[in-house]
């Protein structure tokens, strides 16, 4: 079983405000029946411009209901303005969390709104149209979709955007195509860095992005070949590490060091940094 | 609350006779068999009787019985076993809805080099025969085509895939698991080379399977470093887990009549469903099925929803919608099949055991109509 908070089972068991709400000013409706989970959101406004009244259908798992219960429960009250800036990190939390592999359900969620927002502005199809390139044609997700999920969750791997947006779950083939979207969201985060880093960092936030850095850049290459490396200390620009595993004695472990580790630190961390292995 | 436990394809209770025949084997004859002493030179005997009683279900000889840790471990052994000790040109010959124990082992050898085919079923779930005799025909073949299916119940034609295999002049080897203890098997007229059992979906404990390899069929071993199995599988046995498998082998050969039982019960359960729950179909063939189980299709609502509810009623079933499939698509049987997606998606499975009751059916048949009214009210595919 899911390990769903008992906060995500109330919601799905005594799921609040079902069904639609007569004449309404907003309709959103996402997903589809062959996607697994779909949900028709409808909302009127009072005459404050707040959501007065809001109600959902779903089909799909324990979490997608809650998650559209929840959705509602947020945004009653709410102008249009405010419902507009709530995220799915905003129902995933409401929830007390969502498992990894469920977070699509908090997605659907914030869609659903969005396009409800927007039939109510402008009076738009009530169905989300598809906007843009269509990377994943399994579950028709956008580059935009992914691009946002991305963005909105700081989202690094394939596996994440698969858990987050769907796409990459089906035949796989659009795998290549998100690796690129993420490689190029990665490069831009780099780029806005320096302004941030033109600040001297301090020896905690300098451990740390090493740390990180070693965590995402280098071990799961050395972990492939069976290796690992440590952190063992770092004396201004000198980085001591220890080659673990596989990687200990190997011969091309000098090359290791500078080419990949070496690089990677500069690139991500400091240019200066110079990575040493401790010596037993 | 009461426990209604009605995924017995997932796994089953210990029966209480297994878990007797079992206990001295922890605390009293804890032996290595392979021991040059009394102490553990005393255990071989029943060891040897469990292989006895193996055999005797399956209507083989016990020199052909292989013990293994579960019923993945005997796929794996048979299919990539046999492939490595035929040609390299071997073709590998499958069908599209066996369980992943088979299909893993079975892409893998895709991946080393091996044509591979896998058979596609029709609506019902039946294996494509022309498509069968086509693959097979070239003679150099490994072919592993399941028995019973896990999750439709649908059985395939063994004896005449088996038959169809051998006159071709390949290798044939069948997932059995989901049918031994519910359906007679025998090995004296079933042309099968190799058959996998596992303990744990017939009332022996999780950990413990076997592998029938029939005398002259070349298996390559598995697992290198011990005589043990006769040089087939290294690894000290696991004696009281075999004791246990043994007992179960004999209970369930003992109990073979009871199946009538449980299909009646099966069968009502089935019937009630469809009486009070509107818009729902059966997969697969229903006049060609394992007597324990049946799978449903709950259209317009998804399976994991509907298995939490049940859950909260004590009733334990399984689903093949995406979310319980541990993936984001629906079952690759239910998919294979066909079935559309207004249906894939809210397929239930109940698979009933000897144990299974009619106060267990009622339970269901008395629950599951509000289950499908509350969610189908969520339904935006509902008006």
């Amino acid at each position: 079983m899911w390990n769903y908070t008992d906060k995500v089972l109330d919601h799905f068991r005594n799921p609040r405000n079902v069904g639609e709400v007569p004449n309404p000013d907003g309709v959103g409706e996402v997903g589809s029946m062959a996607c697994g989970d779909a949900l028709r959101l409808t909302f009127k406004l009072g005459p404050d411009k707040r959501i007065a009244d809001v109600k959902f259908k779903t089909f799909g798992c324990a979490s997608a209901i809650a998650s559209s219960s929840a959705l509602t429960e947020i945004v009653k009250g709410m102008t249009l303005e405010e419902a507009e800036k709530v995220t799915n990190q905003d129902i995933a939390k409401f929830l007390g969390g969502l498992p990894e592999q469920k977070m699509h359900c908090s997605v659907l969620g914030r869609e659903a709104l969005e396009a409800a927002i927007g039939n109510c502005r402008t009076g738009s199809t009530a169905k989300r149209i598809l906007e843009g390139k269509v990377i994943c044609t399994c579950f028709g997700v956008t580059e935009e979709d992914i691009v946002r999920a991305v963005r909105e969750n700081n989202l690094t791997t394939v596996e994440q955007v698969t858990n987050y947006t769907k796409a990459g779950g089906g035949c796989k083939g659009c795998v290549p195509d998100i690796e690129a979207i993420l490689a190029r969201i990665r490069k831009e985060r780099e780029a806005a860095r320096p302004a941030a880093a033109a600040r001297r960092l301090t020896i905690v936030e300098k451990l740390k992005l090493i740390e990180e850095t070693l965590d995402r850049e280098v071990r799961p290459m050395l972990k492939r070949d069976g290796g690992d490396i440590a952190l063992i200390d770092v004396q201004g620009d000198r980085v001591l590490v220890s080659l673990r595993g596989m990687c200990a004695g190997c011969n091309v472990a000098q090359f290791t060091l500078k080419d990949v580790v070496e690089a990677k630190l500069r690139e991500f961390v400091l240019p200066t940094l110079v990575v040493e292995e401790e010596k037993p | 609350m009461k426990n209604v436990y009605l995924d017995n394809n997932a796994t089953t209770a210990v029966a209480p006779e297994v878990l007797e025949a079992m206990l001295p084997f922890f605390t009293d004859y804890w032996g290595n068999p392979s021991s040059m002493h009394r102490f553990g030179g005393q255990v071989t005997p029943y060891v040897d009787d469990a292989r006895e009683k193996v055999a005797a279900l399956l209507g083989a000889d016990p020199s052909e019985i292989v013990f293994t840790s579960c019923g993945t471990e005997s796929n794996n052994m048979a299919i990539r076993g046999a492939a490595e000790a035929m040609d390299p040109q071997t073709r590998i010959v499958t069908s599209r809805v066996e369980h992943p124990a088979v299909l893993g082992p079975c892409r893998h050898l895709g991946d080393r080099g091996h044509e591979t085919v896998e058979l596609g079923v029709d609506a019902a779930g039946h294996l494509d025969m022309a498509e069968l005799r086509k693959a097979v025909a070239h003679g150099h073949v490994l072919a592993s085509i399941m028995w019973a299916n896990n999750e439709t119940g649908v059985l395939f034609p063994v004896e005449e895939i088996a038959a169809l295999v051998k006159q071709a002049g390949g290798v044939f080897h069948t997932d059995a698991v989901q049918v031994a203890g519910k359906l007679p098997i025998d090995l004296r007229r079933l042309p099968a080379d190799m058959l996998s059992i596992s303990g744990h979906k017939l009332h022996a404990p999780k950990g413990i399977g076997a592998l029938f390899i029939r005398r002259g069929t070349k298996v390559n071993t598995f697992l290198l470093g011990g005589h043990q199995e006769n040089g087939r599988r290294g690894g000290t046995e696991n004696v009281p887990y075999i004791v246990g498998l043994g007992r179960a082998c004999e209970l369930a050969a003992a109990h073979l009549e009871d199946e009538a039982h449980v299909a009646r019960l099966r069968d009502r359960l089935e019937k009630g469903l469809l009486a009070s729950c509107p818009d729902v179909r059966i997969n697969g063939d229903p006049a060609l099925r394992l007597p324990n189980t049946t799978n449903l299709s709950f259209q317009y609502i998804e399976g994991e929803a509907i298995l939490y509810h049940l859950s909260d009623f004590g009733v334990a079933a399984s689903s093949g919608s995406a979310c319980t499939s541990g993936s984001l698509e629906p079952s690759h049987v239910i998919r294979a099949m066909g079935v559309p997606f207004t249906a894939a998606h809210g397929s239930i499975r109940f698979s009933l055991s000897r144990y299974s009751t009619d106060a267990d059916v009622d339970c269901v048949l008395q629950h599951m109509p509000g289950i499908v009214n509350k969610l189908r009210a969520l339904s935006p595919f509902v008006h």
